[in-house]
């Protein structure tokens, strides 16, 4: 039986499926923190303080693993900064940006998924910008000729093109 | 037909282009390559427990007067045990001041590692909690960091240190640091 025969016979299931695999795209059906692969027990003055926690331990790379934000590492020093993160904020009262100081003093640019601009980094800010420019003049670049070469029919081409369509 | 070459070739292209991107990123091991953010900056201030002695605090000023070796080590660490006998000839050899940092680690196993391989330390710093090691910006064992008589950080490894980093990074230092030597036919 083929894929389609057992979605034909039954399009609840190949619905489903679908309606699953949107909720694990948003993270609806995992709690926050399981999808992520870890759950820290810590305690918040606010719901605004918690929401600053997970968004800074977001923003911050994993020193070790090189490419998992702070919160989804189960590397031990991502443990660690995430609980020094815990401790300046909500301990310490530091603002955000002062936070971000702090880590990046001693972990550099590395820790920051949004590094500064700066000599070492201006490529990772304009690269994909410039890739963004070739692919516009690109596109613009194939319709304009698609365009050119649909309008250049011959004379005799038209003709009988008007032909085939009549004797339809 | 030339609307037909372009999509032939830009996709070809593009996928070269992703290919050559992805090769040369995949070969570069960054990790090793990650410049300290406390290069040329000051070792930072602390206050710590010896891991030997339960009475000694050790602070920074310790550390300063002459160049200092400081490694970050725990037993939890094989690369650790590896480049121990290097730690011990370095030790063993020049003059420089030796000062580990027993990283996140039980400090019965750590005392009684120091006891069967050998202590090539002349202070070794208890970081149980790893707050100095988050001062340091380690974020893993063995991490090796390089002091002037200054206190500054002139060099820091990430991994262990092996002969060929001892020959090529670390014994060049020491001479520029005016390290002493104990014997003289050391840079085999």
């Amino acid at each position: 039986m083929s894929i389609q025969q057992v979605l034909g016979r039954w399009p609840g299931l190949f619905r489903s499926l679908a309606l699953l695999l949107c909720l694990v795209c948003q993270g609806v059906v995992l709690p926050e923190g399981a999808a992520e692969g870890q759950i820290d027990i810590l305690s918040f003055e606010s719901v605004e303080q918690e929401r600053r926690y997970r968004a800074l331990i977001s923003e911050f790379r994993c020193p070790k693993c090189l490419n998992t934000n702070l919160a989804g590492s189960d590397a031990p020093i991502a443990k660690d900064l995430r609980l020094l993160v815990h401790r300046l904020l909500v301990e310490e009262g530091l603002a955000d940006d002062e936070i971000t100081a702090y880590l990046q003093a001693r972990y550099g640019d590395f820790v920051l998924y949004r590094p500064p601009f700066s000599s070492q980094t201006w490529y990772i800010w304009l690269v994909p910008i410039g890739l963004g420019l070739i692919a516009v003049a690109v596109v613009m670049g194939l319709l304009k000729s698609a365009r050119r070469s649909s309008t250049q029919l011959s004379p005799e081409d038209r003709a009988r093109l008007d032909a085939m369509i009549r004797e339809r | 037909m030339i609307v037909n070459r372009m999509s032939f070739f830009i996709p070809l292209g593009t996928f070269l282009v992703i290919l050559g991107i992805g090769y040369v990123g995949f070969s570069l091991d960054d990790r090793k390559q990650l410049p300290s953010a406390l290069l040329d900056k000051p070792f930072p201030e602390f206050s710590a427990n010896s891991l030997l002695d339960p009475e000694l605090r050790i602070r920074r000023q310790d550390l300063l007067g002459k160049p200092t070796l400081v490694n970050v080590w725990a037993t939890w660490c094989p690369t650790c045990l590896s480049e121990h006998d290097q730690l011990m000839d370095i030790a063993g050899m020049t003059e420089i001041r030796m000062v580990g940092i027993n990283y996140k680690d039980d400090v019965e196993k750590a005392q009684r590692w120091l006891a069967q391989y050998g202590n090539p330390f002349d202070l070794v710093i208890r970081d149980e909690r790893g707050l100095l090691g988050v001062e340091l910006g380690v974020y893993g064992a063995p991490e090796t960091f390089l002091l002037d008589a200054q206190g500054n950080i002139v060099y820091k490894r990430v991994g262990d240190v092996n002969p060929r980093i001892w020959r090529d990074e670390l014994l060049p230092r020491f001479r520029l640091l005016e390290v002493e030597m104990v014997s003289r036919d050391e840079a085999s």
